[in-house]
């Protein structure tokens, strides 16, 4: 049986153990009183995880990777995955960048100064 | 509660310009069902088309309500010329700001959504299978379900003009202008609802039509042999299945923001309406490219057959088609670069832009090549193919202008951007559409149409268009602004309207022509038969059969060796072995999608209303159709070998 | 026989194959969720955020929830491709239940902050979150729909072709809701609750 019990159960325990190292790391973060981790320590183990439960669960829950070729399969959701990423980084970084010329509590003339940093113009 | 909602007579009444507009409608409503019933034609429509799986028939729906809808849209046109032309100075012209706004915002929703989607899809359920030598598609009731969504949802902004009113905020509807507190009548729920239900209806067929083109090929026509029409809509397909989601999901968001006092995109409570802006455009950039593959991959038949020759560098337009399919998810930034973004930002994006003219070129050139040395019969797809390239390339290369992102500071929301995509949208589209529907229309209906009205109708398109569209990029580098309804007359640009105007006027001959040509073709149509199947001495295997095709298309799905597979087949002297048929299973007809498409409409009706039980008792229903659907196993017949010898035998001696 | 088979496997290759492109189309409509809820997470117009609302064990267990239905989904899978009616209707009873559950959390926690002032009207956060975590709680209730009307079909008609392909189809969806859900709980709850 190529699809077998034992596969779904691997993925099963490595998915529970994957939530659970996210869930801990966030716990420890809230119930301690030492910050010992930073944001941005959290945020990347966080979506780290959360990436390896993905694969996790497409590999032995979604049986990807063995199609035979041609891999239809694999193919729409490399693109898919790639339009997911283009669409929601690159919204981030548009919307974020929407402030760029409204710097908050400059002047006119610091924004200027701003500007002139940022894009190297000396 | 009251059980009509918001729903009131006073609705009907919007002015006098468009009463002209929903008599029109009503009256033509009310002639087709007289001569339904004159001609006692009621089952025969339900029989045959109503409740068809057919994908010829759908195709030759989907064309027609196309087509309605674009003359519907013209006239749209017609009013902004008009207005424009006499509005200068002290006269206001003869339409309202509110009329106008309604105007130009129909005019490019049902263009493109109704009319250029609906010729889309109509050559894809037409062609396809046929040059890949299937039966059918990969999910037929799917197939008769995206037709019918398709004309609820255009049924629906048909509706909007008799009761209510449309949306006046343009045809992308920004907020925050679309939002409640600014729109807070019918007319932008009439466009959300129309274009969700007619959106999940392309999605669907995005669907259908991805796997039949991956999963239906006859045998041996590997990807690389398949007629270069078929990859470019493999191209747009994958263009609709990544890009209609970010559609779906945008005007949901809209929907909620406006009926459950959501704050996506509202100015206040935390909303930003720039993201609608940035959504809307990372599906509206896709779409622009959605419409213009397949015309390309028309011109790509169109050019080999009446240059007799094969196409140039097959391999390299290939490599065009994803070029142009990856990077127009990277470019969509170059719709808003005034909206406050940076210079790193800005640059990227326009940089990208500038890189996506590049694929296009090598799409021109290859076209060109294949020209060259051939023996090249000037029949009118040719024509339309030569007004295409001299057009599209001038248009082209003012995006590209546009695309600077300095440049575009000037020119964002001018009339030069309204020239630049109008070029793109009929130097570009529409004149693949025409040039696809004239080639095929032979093997859709049995017969050629008239090549000389074909002819003139071609001159006054090209020579309208160009009355029509040089003014608006002249007065575009001039600094006149899109979407307003008269100008200072100190400006002195009303000369120039109404030269635009005359070319309008000019193409709305070149429209009267093709009707012309349509109803003397079929007059004459005893004349100009297609005796052989095969008029055109084509390359591709929607030659290979009867004209029109018989209902099955292929009485047997013999494999494939070689691109330009009919050609290659034609070449071979010796005589095929005396065929031999087998049973073949032919999906049965049905209402299901029909009924649901009903419940659908009804559904948008209720909300746009605030008719909310209507819109939940239909919600239901369709899940109800679903489930019903799904308990039957079975939803095809068997047509027994021997049935299929009579027809073939049949096919053959009108042929003889 | 052989071609009834031959038959019924080039069904199955397009029509998984299809609703499998469906699921890719629906990844890419999340996505338009998520980029949208993570543009808006800290528009909360004076409101609460995610810090101030959200409950970590809560959220546990409805990820737990959640992710022993995808398991069992796949059992009643493995068993419909062996011909066995009774663990497949078993499994997929189990899993109906564990997703009856699930919803029964969510739309608990909606109404908690419903009735606490904190709907989907208090500001641009909070309705980004209620849509992308509804529109997933939609499809749960969707498939939950489904599963119903195939037991339903297995239990008065057995385990052949056409049903196995459709418990197939039921699978990928329920393990592609619980894939969306691992993205949930990370962008939404745990970074919310990051701050």
């Amino acid at each position: 049986m190529k699809f077998s019990r034992l596969s779904y159960a691997t993925g099963f325990v490595l998915s529970l153990g994957l939530t659970s190292a996210a869930f801990l790391l966030v716990w420890r973060q809230t119930n301690s009183d030492s910050t010992a981790f930073s944001e941005k320590f959290l945020i990347t183990w966080v979506i780290a995880l959360a990436l390896a439960q993905l694969f996790t669960q497409l590999v032995f829950f979604l049986h990807l990777g063995r199609e035979r070729s041609p891999r239809w399969n694999l193919t729409v959701l490399s693109f898919a995955a790639l339009v997911v990423l283009i669409l929601v980084l690159g919204s981030l970084w548009i919307m974020n960048n929407l402030n760029y010329h409204q710097a908050n509590e400059m002047t006119p003339a610091e924004t200027d100064k701003y500007i002139l940093e940022d894009e190297g113009i000396h | 509660m009251n059980l009509l909602g918001r729903l009131n007579l006073d609705a009907i009444w919007q002015g006098p310009v468009t009463a002209i507009g929903q008599l029109t409608v009503l009256l033509s409503g009310i002639a087709i069902v007289g001569l339904l019933f004159y001609f006692k034609r009621w089952k025969w429509l339900w029989r045959e088309w109503l409740t068809t799986v057919d994908p010829k028939k759908i195709g030759v729906m989907y064309i027609i309500v196309a087509v309605a809808m674009g003359l519907r849209a013209f006239s749209d046109a017609l009013m902004m010329r008009a207005q424009q032309a006499v509005a200068s100075g002290d006269n206001s012209g003869f339409l309202s700001s509110d009329t106008y706004q309604q105007v130009f915002s129909a005019h490019g929703s049902i263009m493109i959504f109704f009319m250029a989607m609906g010729l889309m899809f109509g050559l894809f359920n037409l062609i396809v299978p046929l040059q890949i030598r299937a039966r059918d598609v990969a999910f037929p009731f799917l197939n008769a379900t995206s037709f019918w969504l398709f004309f609820a949802g255009a049924m629906l902004f048909n509706t909007s003009l008799l009761i209510g009113g449309f949306a006046a905020t343009g045809w992308l509807a920004y907020p925050p202008l679309s939002e409640l507190a600014y729109s807070p009548g019918p007319g932008v729920d009439y466009w959300i609802w129309g274009l969700q239900i007619a959106g999940i209806g392309s999605l669907l067929s995005g669907i259908n039509f991805f796997v039949t083109i991956l999963k239906m090929r006859a045998p041996g026509m590997n990807l690389m042999k398949m007629p270069m029409f078929c990859w470019s809509v493999l191209g747009s397909l994958v263009l609709i299945l990544f890009a209609f989601p970010i559609l779906t999901a945008t005007l949901t968001m809209l929907a909620l923001d406006r009926s459950l006092g959501m704050h996506f995109f509202t100015s206040d409570f935390g909303g930003n309406p720039m993201m609608y802006v940035n959504l809307i455009w990372a599906w509206g950039h896709p779409e622009v490219y959605i419409l213009i593959l397949p015309a390309f991959g028309i011109f790509s038949e169109v050019v080999a057959t009446f240059s007799r020759k094969r196409l140039f560098g097959y391999t390299s337009m290939v490599w065009a088609i994803w070029a142009i399919v990856v990077l127009s998810f990277i470019v969509w930034l170059h719709h808003f670069f005034t909206m406050g973004a940076g210079a790193n930002v800005n640059a990227f994006f326009g940089i990208m832009t500038m890189a996506i003219a590049v694929p296009t070129g090598v799409k021109i050139f290859n076209w060109l090549f294949t020209m060259y040395r051939g023996r090249i019969k000037f029949a009118t797809p040719m024509l339309w193919f030569m007004g295409f390239v001299a057009t599209f390339t001038v248009g082209g290369v003012a995006g590209v202008i546009m695309a600077i992102p300095p440049a575009d500071f000037q020119l964002h929301n001018s009339l030069f951007l309204v020239a630049h995509f109008h070029t793109m949208l009929i130097g570009g589209v529409v004149f693949g559409f025409f040039a696809g529907l004239i080639y095929w229309f032979p093997k859709i209906f049995g017969f050629k149409l008239n090549e000389r009205i074909g002819r003139y109708a071609f001159w006054c398109w090209f020579f309208g268009f160009l009355l029509a569209f040089i003014p608006l990029y002249i007065l575009g580098l001039m600094g006149a602004t899109r979407r307003l309804d008269g100008y200072d007359a100190s400006l002195g640009w009303q000369p120039l309207f109404i030269v635009a105007g005359v070319g309008v006027l000019i193409i709305g001959l070149g429209i009267a022509l093709q009707a012309l040509q349509v109803i003397v073709s079929i007059r004459q149509r005893n004349a100009n038969l297609d005796k052989t199947g095969d008029p055109w001495n084509g390359r591709t295997l929607e030659w290979a059969t009867a004209s029109p095709s018989v209902f099955y298309n292929f009485a047997r799905i013999t494999p494939v060796n070689d691109r330009d597979a009919w050609w290659a087949e034609k070449q071979v002297k010796t005589p095929p072995p005396k065929p031999r048929y087998e049973d073949i299973e032919i999906p049965k007809n049905t209402s299901a999608a029909l009924i649901m498409a009903f419940l659908a409409f009804n559904f948008g009706f209720g909300y746009v209303w605030h008719m909310y039980w209507l819109s939940v008792l239909c919600f239901f229903g369709i899940i109800t159709c679903l489930i019903i659907r799904s308990l039957k196993d079975e939803h095809e017949y068997t047509l027994p070998a021997h049935d299929v010898a009579k027809v073939e035998a049949a096919i053959r001696r009108r042929y003889a | 026989m052989k071609e009834e088979e031959m038959a019924s496997a080039t069904a199955e290759s397009k029509t998984v194959f299809g609703f499998w492109v469906y699921l890719m189309t629906d990844c890419v409509l999340f996505a338009s969720l998520f980029a949208t809820f993570v543009v808006l997470r800290n528009n909360t117009y004076g409101g609460p955020s995610g810090q101030d609302l959200f409950s970590l064990s809560f959220v546990l267990s409805e990820t737990i929830i959640l992710l022993v239905s995808s398991f069992s989904i796949g059992l009643a899978w493995l068993a419909a491709r062996e011909g066995n009616k009774r663990p497949v209707l078993s499994f997929m009873a189990l899993t109906f239940l564990l997703g009856l559950a699930f919803l029964t959390l969510e739309i608990k926690e909606f109404n908690h902050l419903y009735q606490e002032g904190n709907s989907w009207r208090r500001s641009g956060f909070l309705s980004a979150f209620f849509t992308l975590v509804g529109t997933h709680g939609a499809h749960i209730t969707a498939g939950l729909i489904w599963m119903a009307t195939m037991m339903v079909l297995i239990y008065r008609r057995g385990i052949y072709a056409t049903n196995v392909r459709r418990v197939t189809m039921l699978a990928l969806f329920w393990h592609f809701l619980d894939v969306i859900w691992i993205f949930i709980f990370s962008i939404v709850y745990l970074m919310g609750i990051i701050g």
